[in-house]
């Protein structure tokens, strides 16, 4: 019973969060920016969620929300069955969870040596007792991420940009976490250094049972890495299913164009595939439009669309879907 | 044996492996280098910075160790002798003249230590009074910047991180010390104190800068640090939005740890260059607030006040004038010149 309880409990549950800042509008005026609006999913341990959709749509706003790094307007988030309230929690939580940046150039401080900002984690909790322990620690972190013990000493101006991400990454694994928020961690690196650093985190995950939040906006990068996979639009979530599902029978319009968009390698398969493109561009999330935010860019938007938002609801197990037209136009 | 240069032949010399040596040539690790060592190898490059780096340097160990072996110190009326009549020959002596009794000594053979730059008009050695003078002028201006830079570094990068509510009230409250007239507060402030507190100070180790110079510290540290808070707050706005601030947030690193690791670090270079420019602006301060007869408690000399009693006999010892204020000059000065080098080696954005 126990087994089952802990099967079933996801490791991280976001239940209705919502996150807005306020933007000055005029002198004593302010509107709200909605960045995310009213957004659920679950992680389950060991898994990697995808999150894609395009720039602005809130994926690194909902990454630094689930750490705690803004605090959420409305909604909570749920981590092993608990919730974070107290000061203690949101302290513990710290030691379990981690972020990888997107950017490994501004992401470093570059007043610090590699093995400071590696051991920037360690010290801030007190995790280790001597200085022989966190000097070893750090070569040991430094080893697990393919970095040469002599770089120990170096400040990160001079490395390269995937062995800062490198540094990056065995700063996020220096407190021992569960959870790791990975924020588009291989968008800035080259294609070629990409491809090590996601089988990196494919390995690592493999060795310390991580459950990883993988935002980016690449989708073969995405597919690759990812258990199940969430698209985002304007700030809400519009689709939730398997990888392999998402792919093969997307269900909601703005994935299916998504999907299409996709380069195929093979120019016969490519030629023979229709690419849905979209018209016009993402609306300001300062003004939404009504009902379905997805609405004005819709090949298929009806009267219905523009009167209510959308319900996200589980169209078949495991497969969410917001959209009034599911049935009808699939 | 000479090539023919038609010749298509091949030297095989060329072909040949490289040896050891000659691939270590080729393989070269830059040594790690951090920021402070390129702004210092920068600062060297600087002719006018070093100089002056060298200048204030000579002044500042000088002031600090020739009143330890100079025969004569800052307040002994040489002339003065208990249980003998005053030896009024000893006044007013120029440059390297004797007095009465010292020219007897030197005829009988003795020795007597020159007096350089001779004696004023109570009879006291003129040279060890401008340096102490000096001393007095650097000890104000160093301390009176420390104080400016501590108070300034606290409230900006307070401001600057907090954000919000804390930072608007602190932001004004500049505003409004701006708007004040720093010199009637001072001026004001040292007529207060000398009232109020009178002799209590005796017996400190303030009794020496008297109460003069402490308002005039009380005033810096009230009314000077807003420019030093404003340019603090402003780096500290740019620099928290970085990631690696995030980045630290994110292990859970707590708002003391982030300013003091990653925020002040981050702008130390400006820090510095605003402090060593903030050091000659307070030794003017505190010459001018002397020259006026607000600096210090005599006998202590400064080089304001060492200016001003020589304005009785300006026209027949103006040297006494020119001494003092060629020191003032040569410190505020080269204090400027390497302040300035000090900016162009460690302020990145200046070198593109």
């Amino acid at each position: 019973m126990a087994d089952k309880t802990s099967a079933e409990t996801p490791l991280v549950d976001v239940r209705h969060l919502k996150e807005y800042f306020p933007v000055n509008t005029g002198f004593f005026s302010s509107t709200p920016l909605k960045a995310v609006d009213d957004v659920s999913f679950t992680i389950k341990r060991g898994e990697t969620l995808g999150l894609v959709g395009e720039s602005g749509c809130g994926k690194t706003t909902v990454g630094r929300t689930i750490l705690h790094l803004y605090e959420p307007t409305e909604g909570e988030i749920i981590y092993d069955g608990k919730p974070l309230k107290t000061k203690d929690d949101l302290r513990e939580y710290r030691t379990k969870s981690a972020m990888v940046f997107q950017d490994p150039y501004s992401s470093l401080n570059p007043r610090m040596t590699v093995s400071d900002i590696i051991g920037e984690p360690l010290d801030v909790h007190h995790l280790c007792n001597t200085k022989e322990e966190r000097e070893e620690r750090i070569l040991q972190l430094m080893d697990r991420v393919g970095l040469n013990s002599e770089h120990a000493s170096r400040y990160a101006h001079e490395f390269s940009g995937g062995q800062r991400q490198r540094i990056g990454i065995a700063r996020a694994l220096a407190v021992k976490p569960e959870f790791i928020v990975c924020d588009e961690p291989v968008s800035a690196l080259d294609v070629s250094i990409q491809a090590q650093v996601i089988n990196m985190f494919g390995e690592l995950q493999e060795e310390m049972g991580l459950t990883y939040l993988f935002i980016a906006h690449d989708l073969l990068v995405v597919r690759h890495i990812s258990d199940r996979i969430a698209v985002m639009y304007l700030g809400k979530m519009v689709e939730l299913a398997d990888a392999t599902e998402i792919y093969d029978k997307p269900l909601h319009p703005y994935t299916k164009s998504l999907i299409s968009a996709v380069p195929i390698p093979d120019p016969k398969i490519a030629r023979a595939s229709k690419r849905i493109a979209l018209q016009g561009d993402i609306p300001s999330p300062l003004n939404a439009p009504s009902g379905c935010p997805f609405r004005t860019r819709c090949p298929y938007a009806k009267d219905i669309c523009a009167g209510s938002a959308p319900e996200f609801k589980e169209v078949s197990k495991g497969h969410f879907v917001a959209c009034h037209r599911t049935a009808e136009i699939n | 044996m000479t090539k023919n240069p038609l010749s298509m032949q091949f030297d095989v010399e060329d072909f040949l492996p490289a040896t050891e040596e000659e691939k270590a040539y080729l393989v070269q690790m830059r040594p790690s280098s951090t920021f402070f060592k390129d702004g210092c190898k920068r600062l060297m490059k600087n002719k006018v910075a070093f100089v002056s780096m060298i200048v204030i340097i000579l002044i500042a160990l000088s002031s600090i160790f020739v009143p330890m072996f100079w025969p004569y110190s800052y307040e002994q009326q040489l002339g003065v002798q208990p249980g003998m009549p005053v030896d009024a020959s000893f006044n007013n002596l120029a440059p390297m003249e004797y007095s009465r009794t010292e020219q007897t000594t030197i005829s009988q053979g003795g020795k007597v230590f020159p007096h350089v730059f001779g004696t004023d008009a109570a009879g006291r050695d003129y040279f060890i009074r401008v340096v102490y003078g000096t001393r007095i002028s650097l000890a104000v201006g160093f301390f009176a910047s420390l104080i400016v830079l501590v108070v300034g570094m606290t409230m900006g990068s307070i401001a600057g991180f907090m954000g919000g509510r804390v930072d608007m009230a602190i932001m004004r409250l500049v505003d409004l010390i701006y708007s004040l007239p720093d010199m009637l507060m001072v001026i004001l402030l040292a007529a207060v104190m000398r009232e109020s507190i009178g002799d209590s100070l005796d017996g400190t180790i303030f009794q020496a800068i008297g109460p003069n110079i402490l308002s005039l510290f009380i005033i810096f540290a009230l009314l000077y640090w807003c420019s030093m808070a404003r340019l603090i707050r402003g780096q500290i706005l740019s620099l928290r939005e970085q990631e690696y601030v995030l980045a630290a947030e994110a292990t859970g690193a707590g708002a003391r740890w982030i300013i003091t690791k990653h925020l002040i670090p981050n702008c130390i270079s400006v820090i510095i260059i605003s402090t060593a420019l903030q050091i000659p602006s307070a030794i003017f301060t505190e010459s001018f607030l002397s020259f006026l007869g607000l600096g210090v408690n005599a006998p202590m000399p400064s080089l304001g006040s060492l200016a001003s009693d020589a304005l009785n006999g300006i026209s027949t010892y103006p040297y006494r004038l020119a001494i003092p204020a060629i020191v003032i000059s040569l410190i505020v000065l080269g204090l400027n010149l390497f302040g300035d080098g000090l900016r162009d080696a460690f302020d990145p954005k200046l070198n593109q």
